[in-house]
């Protein structure tokens, strides 16, 4: 653009300064592009020929075996149903509760009432903490005879225990989950709401609609472009939810909270089969592929809507 | 983002901003408590951490836990490990990315979009489709229990695609004038980027830096699968090392342990939390 505009004068010199700064522009951009191939684009390649292959990770024995894993992830696998089925429960729990939570924190703490930064600090703080040391911290809560069990115990209520029940076990990653991450969706939200004139809100205001329906029909449509980009984020991060099933139930109990990420590791990393664990993973790019194309197109619809 | 609070002529009714309060003060429960019980129990004695009605605060305070956190692990070493790798990751992230964010945004090459567009294709992608293969290459070049990989990894892979994104969405904001002059007065490429549009951009660099940061500092699946031996443990693992010889956990070590990882980044996040939320806010709205 500079080298362009400045150098129109100078037909003889801009040939070769323009080539040089072109040049220049290969040398910048060299080593991100040269680690991407590296770390990126080839992993990707050999994960797709690792799916086609039987490999074990201690013996280094590798097989070629076409489509095997493939058929054998959805026809023989034991697991594989009961992992898919907990994955969707996860987001299915996860996605809808974080949303809706991020938004009413978001309306909240954009209140004009003082000390509302306190609360700010407060409701992010979640984020910045590694999700290893939030997980820790929750299946300590979580235990049967200690942390929000006796608690409840003091109001009369029996806790279940928490992680050892599986339906619990479910509740309690993905409430885990939420509070830890809900702080980030509320941020998008927050920006948003700033952006919109507060105009609207006061004229139906002095038409008569109360909070609710100021709520439901004037800031949630203005909102749409925004609810749909987060629900996207939200919806891929809680495919690759692992740490906390990781530190909390390991998966357990009895494979309630077997999700696809953990389900992977466990393949490759604790059984060693990284053939079909590659195979797994392949399942978890086409989903966030899946997943982002949709994005994609729904946002292609709503573009008018947002300018 | 700056979040201003107008408006406050309007005054809102008294019984409305209680009711404000009282939301806030509930929903923040389950957001303050954790952190709360995690700093208090990490000074309870063994009974105590587990005592019916349950203590507020430690009826005595016991300084053991701390004591054999560092008994039981190199703590010291993989609090260091932590942070040399996330300080390391962060230079190298700063440096490429603005590199790379400069030449997208600002110099006409033959392919600049194509390669761009190939680099934002990669975000979407979870890092985890990738660490079969990763650990396969990084263990034929001997590299496991090395922390090479985990200060490489993230520069490219990506974090530091992300801040490439960053990085040029903020030079494609910044007037062109200054870099023009510049180039006028015979600064060449590297001197305008250097002198001129680096200097610039410091809010995203910092934004960056901030994201980089703690990204490497709570980074578990790769160090999971790379380090074996604890002395080359990061804070994310060695705080799952606190157990009995049965596996379980012991929980006041554990807890003093995770206190400690946890304390010093709220404590900056505290001090600085217009600097760390701003962060957030660029990635996640203008990404």
């Amino acid at each position: 653009m500079v080298g362009s505009r400045v150098l129109s004068g100078k037909v003889s010199n801009k040939l070769t300064l323009s080539w040089r700064d072109a040049l220049m522009g290969y040398a910048f951009v060299a080593p991100q592009i040269l680690g991407f191939l590296l770390l990126v684009l080839g992993p990707l390649v050999a994960v797709i020929i690792f799916s086609t292959q039987d490999r074990n990770l201690l013996s280094g024995a590798v097989t070629n075996v076409g489509l095997e894993n493939y058929r054998f992830m959805l026809n023989d696998d034991p697991f594989f149903t009961k992992v898919l089925g907990n994955t969707v429960a996860f987001s299915a729990g996860l996605v809808p509760f974080n949303l809706a939570l991020a938004l009413v924190l978001a309306l909240l703490l954009t209140q004009p009432v003082p000390g509302i930064v306190i609360f700010r600090t407060l409701f992010f703080a979640p984020v910045i903490t590694s999700t290893v040391a939030w997980a820790v911290v929750w299946r300590f809560l979580f235990q049967g005879e200690a942390g929000i069990n006796s608690f409840l115990a003091l109001i009369g209520i029996d806790g279940p225990n928490w992680l050892r029940e599986p339906h619990w076990a479910m509740v309690a990653v993905i409430f885990a989950q939420v509070i830890k991450n809900v702080g980030l969706n509320t941020l998008i939200f927050m920006a948003a709401l700033q952006n919109i004139p507060k105009d609207y809100s006061d004229a139906a205001s002095v038409d008569g609609a109360n909070l609710l329906q100021r709520v439901r029909h004037i800031t949630i449509p203005l909102l749409s472009p925004t609810i749909m980009l987060v629900l996207m984020l939200t919806l891929i991060g809680s495919l690759k939810v692992f740490d906390l099933i990781m530190l909390m139930t390991n998966g357990g109990p009895a494979n309630a909270t077997n999700v696809l990420v953990y389900y992977i590791y466990f393949r490759a990393f604790q059984v060693f089969q990284t053939g079909y664990a590659s195979a797994l993973a392949l399942i978890l790019f086409g989903a966030a592929l899946v997943i982002t194309i949709a994005q994609w197109v729904v946002r292609r619809r709503l573009v008018y809507n947002e300018r | 983002m700056s979040v201003n609070v107008q408006r406050l002529h309007l005054s809102q009714p008294k019984t409305r901003t209680l009711a404000i309060y009282a939301a806030l003060i509930l929903l923040s429960v389950p957001f303050v408590f954790p952190f709360w019980w995690m700093v208090t129990s990490s000074f309870k004695s063994y009974s105590e951490i587990f005592a019916y009605p349950p203590t507020l605060l430690p009826h005595t305070w016991h300084f053991e836990n701390y004591q054999h956190v560092f008994d039981l692990q190199p703590f010291v070493r993989q609090y260091w490990n932590s942070f040399y790798i996330a300080t390391m990751v962060t230079l190298g992230t700063l440096c490429f990315s603005s590199l790379a964010g400069y030449a997208f945004a600002r110099i006409n090459f033959p392919g600049s979009s194509l390669l761009f567009l190939m680099l934002l294709s990669a975000i979407m992608m979870p890092s985890e489709v990738t660490i079969i293969p990763l650990f396969h290459y990084i263990q034929e070049l001997g590299l496991t229990n090395s922390h090479i990989p985990l200060i490489i990894l993230p520069m490219f892979a990506g974090p530091g695609i992300t801040a490439v994104f960053m990085t040029r969405q903020y030079f494609l904001g910044l007037p062109t004038e200054l870099e023009d002059a510049a180039f006028l007065d015979g600064l060449t490429r590297w001197g305008i980027y250097w002198r001129i549009a680096l200097p610039l951009a410091r809010p995203i660099l910092v934004a960056v830096g901030i994201l980089t940061f703690l990204a490497s500092w709570n980074l578990f699946l790769e160090p999971l699968v790379l380090l074996s031996d604890q002395a080359k443990f990061t804070l994310p693992l060695a705080l799952r090392g606190y157990t009995d010889p049965y596996g379980q956990p012991l929980w006041g070590e554990q807890l003093a342990a995770t206190t400690l990882s946890v304390i010093p980044i709220l404590a900056i996040y505290v001090f600085a939390q217009r600097q760390v939320v701003e962060s957030f806010a660029f990635s996640g709205t203008k990404g």
